[in-house]
């Protein structure tokens, strides 16, 4: 152990972000893909009590599962719908790819960079997908 | 204490995980869940879904004790993922704590009505 003093004394904080900067900040494409993973996380933790009440409803008779039909043609429900299936896309998604890095490949810096596009390319087309399918057009 | 001669494979070992149960739980769960959302997503690949078919995916006990843990590895994987954006952003130890305290209860709460949601088919 080393010595312990009875006051503590203040230290000077270094931040390398400052809250203007956060605004204009670039975040390479892989940071990108790790903030999304992060946020849309807090999203699906968020809406889960909403999430298990619509599996309830699926659930417990004929009778539920067509009020959750019915609820699921309402307009703004369709919108939540859509932001917790992009929530839920990316961060299954990016998560596969965490699971990849964790296994040490493709970890340098332009596999890295590729696979964080392919996040994107594959959450989003099928994002679309999905509201093309919630908003009636397939 | 140790200086740095203490690091890496010479550190002094003080009886905690240094997170590393943390980091594997929420890989494990993050599999488990993988595998569930293929096994339902297969059974609903064949026929049409209604009410019938979709109630009875979830009949058998079998796949409500798959489900439970489904879920329960959900909740886990949720706790390590809110655990970690408390501690980076929430500083003072009082409301990180209040935070971590009712993620903890909030979590357990979904808990016991998942099962309740399952057992009910």
């Amino acid at each position: 152990m080393s010595t312990f003093t009875a006051t503590k004394r203040p230290r000077r904080l270094y931040r390398n972000l400052q809250f203007p900067l956060l605004l204009t900040y670039r975040l390479p494409l892989a940071g990108l893909v790790s903030i999304m993973h992060r946020i849309s996380g807090a999203l699906l933790f968020l809406a889960l009590p909403f999430l298990l009440w619509l599996f309830d409803l699926s659930l417990t008779s004929e009778l539920s599962f067509e009020r959750l039909r019915g609820l699921a043609s309402n307009f703004l429900v369709k919108l939540i719908l859509l932001l917790l299936i992009w929530s839920f896309l990316h961060h299954l998604i990016a998560g596969v790819r965490y699971l990849v890095l964790d296994l040490h490949i493709g970890l340098g810096l332009k596999s890295s960079r590729s696979s964080a596009m392919a996040v994107y390319a594959i959450s989003l087309p099928l994002t679309l997908l999905a509201a093309l399918r919630l908003f009636g057009a397939i | 204490m140790a200086g740095l001669s203490g690091i890496g494979s010479k550190r002094l070992v003080v009886g905690a995980h240094y997170g590393v149960t943390s980091f594997l739980a929420q890989r494990i769960t993050s599999v488990v869940l993988v595998i569930w959302l293929l096994l339902v997503g297969l059974s609903l690949l064949f026929g049409p879904l209604s009410y019938d078919t979709w109630a009875a995916l979830f009949a058998p006990l079998w796949m409500k004790v798959v489900s439970l843990i489904a879920l329960l590895s959900l909740l886990y994987h949720a706790w390590v993922g809110l655990r970690n954006i408390w501690m980076d952003y929430v500083t003072p130890m009082w409301a990180r704590l209040s935070l971590q305290s009712v993620t903890v209860l909030w979590l357990i709460g979904c808990a016991v009505w998942s099962v309740q949601i399952l057992w009910r088919v």
